[in-house]
């Protein structure tokens, strides 16, 4: 249990490749972190760095109060879990959970007991015995995570756990693992390119892209206030509609408001459009698509004057049908403006 | 088999019965020859069918003392002992250079792999002199090292291990640091119970190697103490003119080929293993 | 020539791991090798008491020796000739084994398990087969009028060296045609039977060329064994003869260095061995690239 602190860290490749620019993140005791962003961005790098598979090369890193920079990852105290599970083959089940006790020299009954408590929390009890090939992907992930259970770590590591099992099972094991964490209490840091598992399993969200940092905060604030045009796009599904100033002022001159200086480019999210009449930027287009999801209806517009096609959510069934005009609004107070140029928000 | 042709399955039972005849044929020879007694054989007129002679022939073969040839039971030793320090020998050394070639950044390591590379491309015959020379100079003539450890240093059995070793997933070696596994412990751990059938496919083909070698411990040994089984049973063989004893020739060269043959047959799989994996 | 994503930091380790191939290889293989070329420029005098450095001689004079180039064809035909025999033969019976799903099998542990018999006693098998006094063939051609003697006739001699090397290297390259045999797809074989291609057409047009990488890297190993192997094949029959008849590239470095102990001229034979064998490995490894494809 202890809080993870990386200042200033930066990692460069051969060849000067930077793969991380400088950054600062505090991870708070207890914590569980998610690292999301599209691939390349660095979250894995990142993570692998607070393990101790990458090198640093400028900054620090700390767990706890321990600076461990130059720690070999089974000195840091940490447990990971992996994509692919890097179960060991060979080994049974119980045999997996205890290798990592076993090397540190833990007595006998401590690691019996351990791994029949992680095994009785993951319900993998009756596959003790088994080896990882006799085991579904769901129940290898379950051992995989009682491996690091086992080891009472100072902070979890997840990498991409879930991205190699069904959306069925993906959706059963984020529940789980939330559960898993709040009960244990571990700082954790878990990386996924998939935002709906980060906005569902954060405390709190950082967003990165090119190796930094683009915001951190919780879930919900980066919904509501995305800090720019890339967690804007990024965070949401159906993901927000962004759409130029200029092409807007030309359609609906008369119902744009004044918005602040170096707003080019306006946000709205797909389900805060009003369809009919209303207050706000008023447009008018034609429905190319419907895709009726069964509790909502995502409409794709297509506006004359502008390039982006515009997602609509309406809640059941669509009002209108494929091909039909529909009239909608673009309420003010809804709105999220940003700066082309820095891609920043702008109030 | 695509379409039906009663034909095409005769003719090609037919190919493989010739096929197997021919590749039979000299050993089923040899076979025959070694149950016979001494006159049989001594005209072109040979028997087809086995004779009873078969264990007064081993017997002879075992026991008989030749000038300048050792006992058999002694070549055959000298043999197995060749095969085995071979087999387990090249077995060792080509699996921890294989583990530091994948597992390890270090800065001759490159040169390191070429190095072990260049083997590939001296086989002994093309040094034989200098090599010789240099195992006379390290008083290693007539002896089990000698006759060894000149051989144990090529580079299939660390092709294999490595190219192994790179299909082995990334996470797992990172999952063991995580649980506090160094180096050795990995390899000792993790590496090694998962290169078994590897290893059990070289030992296969490697002892059939050490066994059949010839070349080699001809140069190597000058005291008859020291002659393997292959240059023992071609020196019997070649006594020649002066009226051979087919008979127990044969006998010997019977025995001499069975240890390797019948790990072949009962080992098949294992057998092709080795042999495919070492060529990829 | 990569190592895996992540390496353990040990500096001192691998040097110890690599350690004993290299020492090894170091003193047995390169040094020698080393050596062999530094003789081949070297000519000793008639005691063996001093050495003098003689630039390309041996060299140009093995080129100039009618018995050197002998030899260079004699190995050339001893090659071909086993290649092309013992590859032939292990393709037709690695194509019928194919058609067969149990017998298979059966077939197969029948036809593999000669890999093991060692090129001596293969040799020794074969020798006393064809012994002139004894053996069983010469019986055999006797009634077909032909007096076999290969200890007296150098054409006898090699065709007994070829018979024995062939029929020893069959299972080798039988087991590597099957299994290139059994990596072509069903699906291709039954397309082809759909588009009208009986058997045999099939197998020309679309089995055949589809085996190439197969039956070019055979042809390289082949070579190779024929090359080198061979030398307890030779050994064991002819030892060279009769009058230099079998007296192939290998067998002559042995001869004229070991026995005949002309350390110089051995010498420049065995480094022409040896840029064969260079450029044989440069041809599989480039050609036949999966070993170097990671």
């Amino acid at each position: 249990m202890a809080s993870i602190d990386l200042k200033g860290v930066r990692k460069v490749y051969q060849g000067n490749v930077t793969a991380i620019h400088a950054l600062d993140l505090s991870i708070a005791d207890g914590e569980l972190v998610v690292l999301v962003g599209p691939s390349g961005c660095g979250k894995s790098t990142l993570l692998r760095m607070i393990a101790g598979l990458e090198t640093i090369t400028d900054g620090t890193i700390s767990i706890g109060d321990d600076v461990v920079n130059k720690k070999e990852p089974a000195e840091r105290d940490i447990a990971m879990v992996f994509q692919n599970y890097a179960l060991y083959p060979h080994m049974s089940v119980r045999q997996n959970l205890e290798y990592g006790l076993k090397n540190r020299g833990t007595p006998r009954d401590e690691i019996d007991r351990r791994v029949n408590e992680a095994a009785r929390i993951l319900e993998i009890t009756p596959f003790l015995d088994r080896k990882p090939r006799q085991l579904s992907g769901g129940q290898r992930q379950r051992v995989a995570m009682g491996r690091a259970i086992v080891r009472q770590p100072k902070a979890f590591l997840f990498d991409e756990p879930l991205s190699n099992l069904d959306a069925k099972l993906r959706g059963q094991m984020r529940i789980e693992i939330r559960r898993l964490q709040r009960s244990l209490k571990t700082t954790s840091v878990y990386v996924t390119h998939d935002q709906l598992e980060a906005m569902t399993l954060a405390d709190r969200l950082v967003v990165m892209n090119g190796g930094r940092i683009e915001q951190v905060g919780k879930p919900i604030e980066l919904y509501d206030k995305p800090a720019s045009l890339f967690v804007a796009g990024f965070i949401g599904s159906p993901p927000m509609n962004l759409l130029p100033i200029a092409a807007l002022q030309a359609i609906a001159g008369g119902t744009m408001p004044s918005l602040p200086t170096g707003t080019d480019i306006v946000g709205i999210r797909p389900d805060q459009v009003v369809v009919g009449s209303g207050e706000g930027i008023a447009l008018s287009g034609t429905v190319e698509l419907i895709e009726p999801v069964g509790g909502e209806s995502h409409l794709y517009v297509r506006v004359e004057g502008l390039d982006q096609t515009l997602i609509l959510v309406q809640q059941g069934r669509a009002s209108v049908g494929e091909a039909d005009q529909i009239d909608f609004v673009l309420p003010l107070a809804a709105l999220h403006g940003f700066n082309k140029e820095s891609g920043l928000r702008v109030d | 088999m695509v379409e039906n042709r009663p034909w095409l399955t005769f003719l090609t039972h037919f190919v493989l019965i010739c096929g197997v005849v021919i590749v039979v044929f000299p050993v089923y020879i040899a076979l025959i020859a070694s149950t016979h007694g001494p006159t049989a054989l001594s005209s072109g007129m040979m028997p087809l069918l086995p004779g009873a002679e078969l264990w007064n022939n081993v017997v002879q073969v075992l026991t008989e003392q030749r000038r300048g040839v050792a006992p058999f039971w002694l070549m055959a030793w000298n043999s197995l002992w060749m095969a085995i320090i071979i087999t387990v020998g090249k077995i060792a050394i080509s699996i921890i250079s294989a583990y530091a070639i994948v597992y390890f950044r270090f800065p001759l390591r490159v040169l390191a792999f070429w190095m072990i590379f260049i083997t590939l491309m001296l086989p002994v015959e093309v040094r034989i002199i200098p090599t010789f020379a240099v195992v006379a100079n390290l008083s290693m003539l007539n002896s089990y090292l000698g006759l060894t450890i000149p051989l144990i240093a090529s580079a299939t059995a660390t092709f294999l291990f490595r190219q192994f070793f790179m299909t082995i997933p990334d996470e797992l070696m990172e999952a063991a640091r995580v649980d506090g596994a160094g180096p050795i412990k990995f390899f000792r751990d993790i590496l090694l119970p998962l290169s078994r059938t590897n290893i059990a496919a070289l030992c296969v083909i490697l002892f059939i190697y050490g066994w059949m070698q010839y070349l080699w411990p001809l140069l190597v040994t000058t005291d008859p103490k020291y002659y393997t089984l292959m240059m023992g049973v071609k020196r019997m063989a070649a006594v020649s003119d002066a009226d051979p004893q087919w008979n127990t020739i044969m006998a010997a060269v019977v025995m001499a080929m069975l240890p390797p043959v019948l790990i072949v047959i009962f080992m098949q799989r294992l057998f092709v293993k080795g042999l495919v994996e070492t060529e990829k | 020539m990569d190592t895996k994503r992540t390496v353990f930091p040990s500096q001192g380790l691998p040097y110890l791991l690599v350690a004993p191939q290299l020492i090894i290889t170091i003193i047995f293989f390169i040094w020698p090798a080393g050596q062999a070329v530094k003789s081949s420029f070297e000519r000793e005098d008639p005691f063996g008491l001093s050495t003098s450095f003689v630039g390309l001689q041996h060299y140009l004079r093995l080129f100039q020796e009618p018995a050197y180039l002998a030899s260079v064809g004699r190995t050339a035909l001893f090659a071909l000739a086993v290649t092309l025999i013992s590859m032939g033969l292990a393709l037709v019976l690695a194509t019928a084994v194919n058609r067969l799903i149990r017998a298979g099998t059966t077939y197969s542990t029948m036809l593999l398990w000669p890999y093991a018999v060692s090129p001596v006693v293969a040799g020794i098998l074969w020798w006393f087969i064809f012994n002139s006094s004894t053996g069983i063939l010469p019986y055999m051609l006797e009634f077909f009028g032909m007096r076999w003697d290969h200890q007296l006739n150098g054409a006898h001699a090699m065709i007994l060296i070829i018979i024995a090397a062939s029929w020893k290297q069959i299972s080798y390259n039988f087991l590597f045609f099957l299994a290139g045999l059994q990596s072509v797809p069903q699906s291709l074989n039954e397309a082809a039977a759909i588009d009208g291609a009986g058997p045999f057409k099939r197998f020309w047009t679309i089995v055949f060329p589809l085996l190439s990488p197969t039956t070019f890297f055979l042809m390289i190993v082949n070579l190779n064994y024929t090359m080198f192997d061979t030398f307890g094949v030779i050994d064991a029959t002819t030892a060279g003869g009769p009058n230099q008849a079998t007296n192939t590239l290998v067998y002559k470095v042995y001869t004229d260095g070991y026995i005949g102990l002309n350390l110089g001229s051995s010498s420049a034979q065995s480094v022409i061995l040896m840029l064969f064998v260079i450029v044989l490995t440069v041809i599989q490894f480039r050609y036949v690239e999966r070993r170097v494809q990671y």
